[in-house]
């Protein structure tokens, strides 16, 4: 017990000491998380939208309101005709236009039914179709509120609240994609160069002529790894909701849980790829195109599986990270228990437990 | 403690790759308890693979050999319990201090740095003033020292040193072999390598290996004393051309540089300093000097690879 401990701060030592290890190890994940948050979010914020306010009553005055209130928009001013629109709209100084009727209200409150023209630049299209979303989600925001105090419904409006997310937020998708991305790379890639180092600096060879266990050696390095993801976690996490104002849905302690399963998941990846290889670069070379890549393309994060061919398909379900996304999307943002994620917890269970297996055996009690 | 020798190999034999080729070739020797023997012969000659395979890293080919009375195959845990091994290269953990190696491996076999102090006191306390030093800031010297008190730490039965002194500097060098000395002292037996052959003299019995197999083993002095010819050392100012002007001479069977001088035997028993004072004066070959010699561990080591 005494000898893993001695190990295991040895291996601390080795971490914190290595300036470069310590900055990819807290580092990556703060910016990950920025640049996916800030820089390549597909969200779209502070939109000039021009609103040209035909109508002027009560009803059009309080939508503009609420159109002003959302932070997606920047309301530029209130114009009077269309020629004006289209100016805005070839300068570039805006990027929709909403136009109320006259008459705005009493058509409304008398025919039950009015029409508001939105009009975008769909010179960007993802662009326009996302504005439209928005600007549309904030009306009929608007609709139902007046529709509950009113006896005669007004209009019959459709059904589209966005269901978890429904100001459409980016964030909810990538935060758990870049917790997969984050563990997966630390925990595969550190814990397999680490120990590839002991063989090629030779340390090994005094290891393995002592009266120290393999098993103990793969403890050793797993454990601090393991402590050190988990503040990885933390701070994730501390990212999505104070920064990105990402609540936490579901049970902290069950996604803590999950997390401590998936990184262990990754440090057996880690120790396999380390009894498989003989040099720290391809050590990196497996663990980045290894894992990165089919993190990225397979965990349903970037590129939905669902929209792939039937073999990619199956091909996805041997990804781990596939399986701890779902449940961190079900946990966080679902806000769901382990009743609804019992199964993905059981996959990850079992890539483990084979991994380790064959780890285990595989282990070199020699040199060659 | 039972009787049985600390190491003994029979017929040792490693083969590399696809290619069969034979690293050690039948390698046999017995060490006693206690003795300092030294593996010498240039690199490649296979003293690495020796070693590997006693400390039961490297599984052999064929044969056997077995340390402390323990297999090398079939007990190889209990070997890795006792046995003190220093690898080649220098190999300890480079980011960690001197007393933190130093500590990691004593726990590491189950001891503790103040338990076996006095096995290592003589080389900590040169070492004592870097303790907070990182080890891969040390120089060569203090290095190997340091990987010596490693290997050291858990007072092995048998220490294995494979070139410890490759690499370090002669004072160095010299203030090693001093602490394998004492070591001695301690009944730990030790086996060294080193391509050395001025080392050679300071074991207590040496084999001479070439190729993976062995040419000769006995003491230093037993070697030395076998060595058949007279052997002389002849100076003169351009030992390039001496060197090739002692070649043509019919009754020289071999000359070779050795430091400032040419070594050179004769196929006939001498004295030979006068015929072959004139035959270099008439090669035009100035301030000749030339005398019979002493032959050292090297010069038997070439004889040998002559035969």
């Amino acid at each position: 017990m005494k000898q893993l401990l001695v190990f295991i701060k040895k291996e601390f030592a080795h971490v914190l000491r290595d300036r470069k290890t310590l900055l990819i190890l807290f580092g990556m994940p703060v910016v990950q998380i920025l640049i996916f948050g800030f820089a390549l979010t597909n969200e779209v914020k502070n939109s000039k939208i021009l609103i040209v306010d035909n109508a002027k009553d009560i009803v059009s005055q309080r939508l503009i309101t609420q159109l002003e209130a959302s932070r997606y928009f920047e309301i530029e001013k209130a114009a009077w005709n269309h020629d004006q629109i289209e100016e805005g709209f070839k300068a570039g100084t805006i990027k929709l236009a909403i136009v109320f009727p006259a008459n705005f209200q009493n058509e409304l409150l008398h025919q039950n039914s009015v029409q508001v023209q939105i009009l975008a630049d769909a010179s960007d299209p993802n662009n326009a179709t996302t504005l439209i979303n928005y600007a549309s989600s904030v009306i009929q925001d608007y609709q139902s509120q007046v529709n509950q105090t009113a006896t005669v419904p007004y209009r019959i409006i459709p059904e589209m609240r966005m269901l978890y997310n429904p100001q459409l937020k980016g964030a909810h998708n990538f935060v758990p994609g870049v917790m997969a991305l984050v563990l997966m790379l630390v925990c595969v890639m550190m814990t397999a160069v680490s120990i590839v180092k002991e063989k090629e600096t030779g340390t090994m060879e005094i290891l393995l002529v002592s009266p120290f266990k393999p098993i103990l050696v793969i403890l050793a390095k797993a454990v601090p790894y393991l402590l050190l993801s988990l503040i990885n976690v933390v701070s994730i996490l501390l990212l999505s909701v104070f920064l990105l104002d990402l609540p936490i849905h579901g049970s902290i302690l069950l996604l803590f849980a999950e997390s401590t399963l998936f990184i262990i998941t990754c440090l057996t990846l880690g120790i396999f790829i380390s009894v498989k290889t003989d040099s720290q670069q391809t050590a990196m070379l497996i663990s980045l195109m290894g894992m990165l890549l089919p993190t990225i393309l397979f965990s349903g994060f970037m590129f939905p599986i669902e929209n792939m061919p039937l073999p990619l398909q199956i091909i996805s379900n041997i990804v781990p990270s596939k399986w701890f996304y779902i449940i961190v999307k079900s946990i966080m943002i679902k806000g769901l228990g382990i009743a609804a994620i019992w199964k993905e917890t059981l996959i990850l269970v079992g890539i483990t437990s084979f991994l380790l297996v064959i780890s285990l055996k595989s282990f070199k009690i020699r040199l060659s | 403690m039972d009787s049985h020798p600390a190491l003994v190999v029979n017929d040792l034999t490693k083969v590399y790759g696809k290619d069969k080729a034979v690293a050690v070739n039948k390698v046999s020797f017995t060490v006693d308890r206690g003795e300092l023997f030294g593996l010498i012969g240039p690199d490649g000659a296979g003293k690495t693979s020796i070693f590997r395979m006693l400390t039961t890293l490297l599984l052999p080919d064929g044969g056997s050999a077995s340390v402390d009375g323990h297999d090398i195959v079939k007990d190889y845990r209990l070997i890795r319990n006792t046995a003190g091994y220093m690898p080649g290269k220098f190999s300890l953990y480079t980011d960690l201090t001197v007393e933190e190696n130093l500590n990691f491996f004593a726990t590491v076999f189950n001891t503790t740095i103040e338990e076996n102090y006095h096995l290592i006191k003589d080389i900590y306390i040169q070492l004592e003033r870097f303790k907070d030093r990182r080890a891969g800031k040390l120089s060569g010297g203090m290095k190997q020292k340091l990987a010596l008190c490693c290997a050291l730490i858990h007072k092995p039965t048998v220490l294995f040193l494979d070139e410890p002194t490759t690499g370090v500097d002669p004072v160095s060098r010299k203030e090693f072999w001093e602490m394998l000395k004492r070591l001695k002292d301690q009944n730990i037996t030790i086996l060294v390598s080193t391509p050395y052959m001025d080392e050679a003299t300071l074991c207590d019995r040496i084999a001479l290996i070439q190729q993976g197999s062995l040419l000769s083993i006995d003491t230093p002095e037993n070697i030395v004393k076998s060595y058949p010819d007279t052997l002389y050392a002849i100076r003169a100012s351009k030992i390039s051309s001496l060197l090739k002007v002692l070649s043509t001479n019919e009754a020289v069977a071999s000359a070779y540089a050795f430091g400032e001088y040419v070594h050179v035997t004769f196929k006939h028993e001498g004295p030979h300093e006068k015929d072959i004072l004139a035959f270099l004066h008439e090669q035009g070959l100035e301030d000749i000097e030339i005398k019979p010699t002493e032959p050292t561990i090297e010069d038997c080591f070439i004889k040998l690879l002559k035969k």
